[in-house]
């Protein structure tokens, strides 16, 4: 019989604090660059669709790690109505880290344009322009954003109440060995 | 006296105040606190005015769309990595326009005209090009350029320009000159196809060896047409539109697409300033407009970003160059979203 694990293995651990800053860093520079008419805003919007290609590529093989990894139980408890939100929440994330480059890469193609990827290589437009796909996929990407902006405010307040308040060792799971 | 653990309450003032920071932060960066800069939201509200034209663009809403074949000279080959310089063929989907946010301004009044082009030889030469008559630009800046708007801007009560101010900003402004020079020697002509288009901003043109040159670009126009015949017919608000479609009933438009190369003097960052005449010209091709492209929707699915840019060519540190981009996309997400949810005014 082998022993319940206490912590995420390594590579989720990687996984999860590299793509988080690979997402703050997406959504800070999203957020800004629509405004801004600086001329830094092209460089940064360029650099988010290529980050954006990488984002997709690392929460598909994200997911097929989580679900290959033996992870932590959450604490025994831990009342039912927090149970069901801690993994609806994750569901809903992993769904938002999907949706985001997706409806990216949608909103270039409806928009004619491909997407290049850091100079290195082209991904093709999927469709010839067309206005009103356009005006979906772009508010779909907005949409999906502020979405995951407020899930990821709920998954720093649960896990900072897990550390913190509940003591538990669910923070201290995806920290340290 | 509290139920609360004394440590219990600092924990959940540490969560309260990380949480709370953090949600400033996104909103800071959405801009909720407002922004020392002009954004595109800004100047897109100013250029749509109270009484936007929903589904249209916010910025020459009025065009005609037109297609026809970009035949390169392979003159300019040895200039850039782009294919679409190399002797050949290209296909495009282009658009003359007049200037302002109005879809139904008569078209001989207005100051600006336009030649907007789209080229797409394969996912890494696409092209999209939006030329106007002036040469340069009054201002250098988004933030400058948005004060000039505000300074034309009639006077919404007097429905007059108000002298005084305009004078007052040229005076501040001295790299108004040369556009000022221009705007009043600039003559406009009976039809788009005999009006001269510029790049307005630079560009590099990047070569086989990595080396990269400033160049402008215009569409040269090979016809001169003082008159248009509609001009004083009742139907002289679309005059500039039935002149390009009687001329592709049974001909073409043709202009030369002429590079310009900057020298060491010139500031490719200024897009205030012409370069001399002296400068080295390359005709790179000529633009063959030869149809009338019936179906409006073609072009209205386009936006003439002209930071679409085929390997071989790139945007230069132009502060309005890179200022166009964003602006473009927050009109075309506008118009996008008033046409999906079929919000779109009748023309």
């Amino acid at each position: 019989m082998t022993q319940p694990v206490t912590t995420f293995p390594l590579s989720m651990r990687i996984f999860h604090w590299g793509m988080a800053a690979l997402v703050l860093s997406m959504i800070f520079a999203g957020l800004a660059m629509v405004q801004s008419l600086q001329t830094w805003q092209p460089t940064v919007l360029a650099l988010h669709k290529a980050f954006g290609v990488v984002a997709l590529v690392a929460v598909l093989l994200r997911l097929i790690n989580r679900l290959r990894s033996r992870v932590p139980a959450l604490p025994a408890d831990l009342p039912g109505w927090q149970v069901f939100a801690a993994k609806a929440s994750h569901v809903l994330l992993y769904a938002a880290l999907f949706a985001m480059p997706i409806s990216g890469y949608l909103m270039q193609s409806a928009a004619g344009r491909a997407v290049d990827v850091f100079g290195v290589f082209m991904l093709p437009p999927l469709m010839s322009a067309d206005l009103v796909w356009y005006g979906v996929f772009r508010e779909m990407h907005s949409w999906v954003a502020y979405a995951l902006i407020a899930l990821l405010v709920v998954h720093i307040a649960a896990a900072l109440q897990h550390g913190l308040l509940r003591q538990d060792g669910v923070l201290k799971s995806m920290w340290k060995r | 006296m509290s139920m609360i653990p004394r440590h219990k309450v600092t924990s959940i003032a540490i969560i309260g105040f990380a949480v709370i920071a953090l949600i400033c932060a996104f909103l800071y960066a959405a801009g909720v606190f407002g922004k020392k800069q002009v954004t595109a939201q800004q100047f897109v509200d100013f250029q749509q005015g109270e009484n936007p034209h929903l589904g249209f663009r916010r910025a020459h809403a009025k065009g005609v769309c037109v297609r026809g074949d970009f035949i390169a000279t392979g003159e300019l080959a040895a200039h850039t990595r782009s294919t679409l310089f190399e002797i050949g063929s290209t296909p495009f989907i282009g658009r003359f326009s007049i200037g302002g946010g109005n879809p139904s301004a008569p078209d001989l009044e207005s100051g600006v005209r336009s030649l907007a082009l789209s080229f797409d030889a394969g996912s890494d030469q696409q092209w999209r090009t939006a030329m106007n008559t002036p040469p340069v630009m009054a201002v250098g800046t988004p933030e400058d350029f948005y004060a000039q708007l505000q300074t034309l801007m009639p006077d919404p009560e007097t429905g007059q320009r108000n002298p005084e101010r305009i004078a007052e900003f040229f005076a501040n402004h001295p790299e108004t000159e040369n556009f000022r020079r221009w705007s009043a020697q600039y003559q406009p002509s009976g039809s788009f196809s005999s009006e001269q288009y510029h790049s307005i901003n630079a560009f590099y043109l990047i070569n086989q060896q990595g080396e990269q040159q400033a160049v402008r670009w215009a569409a040269v126009p090979t016809v001169q047409i003082d008159e248009n015949q509609y001009a004083d017919t009742d139907q002289a608000a679309n005059a500039l539109a039935l002149d390009v479609r009687d001329q592709l009933e049974d001909g073409t438009i043709v202009f030369d697409l002429v590079f310009t190369l900057a020298s060491s003097d010139d500031d490719e960052n200024d897009p205030t300033q012409p370069w001399p005449e002296s400068r080295q010209q390359i005709t790179a091709g000529q633009l063959v407009i030869r149809q009338l492209e019936q179906d409006a929707a073609i072009c209205n699915n386009l936006n003439f970003d002209p930071l679409i840019l085929p390997r071989g060519m790139q945007a230069t540190n132009d502060p309005i160059l890179r200022a166009r981009s964003a602006s473009y996309a927050e009109s075309y997400r506008r118009r996008a979203r008033e046409t999906w949810l079929g919000k779109e005014q009748q023309q």
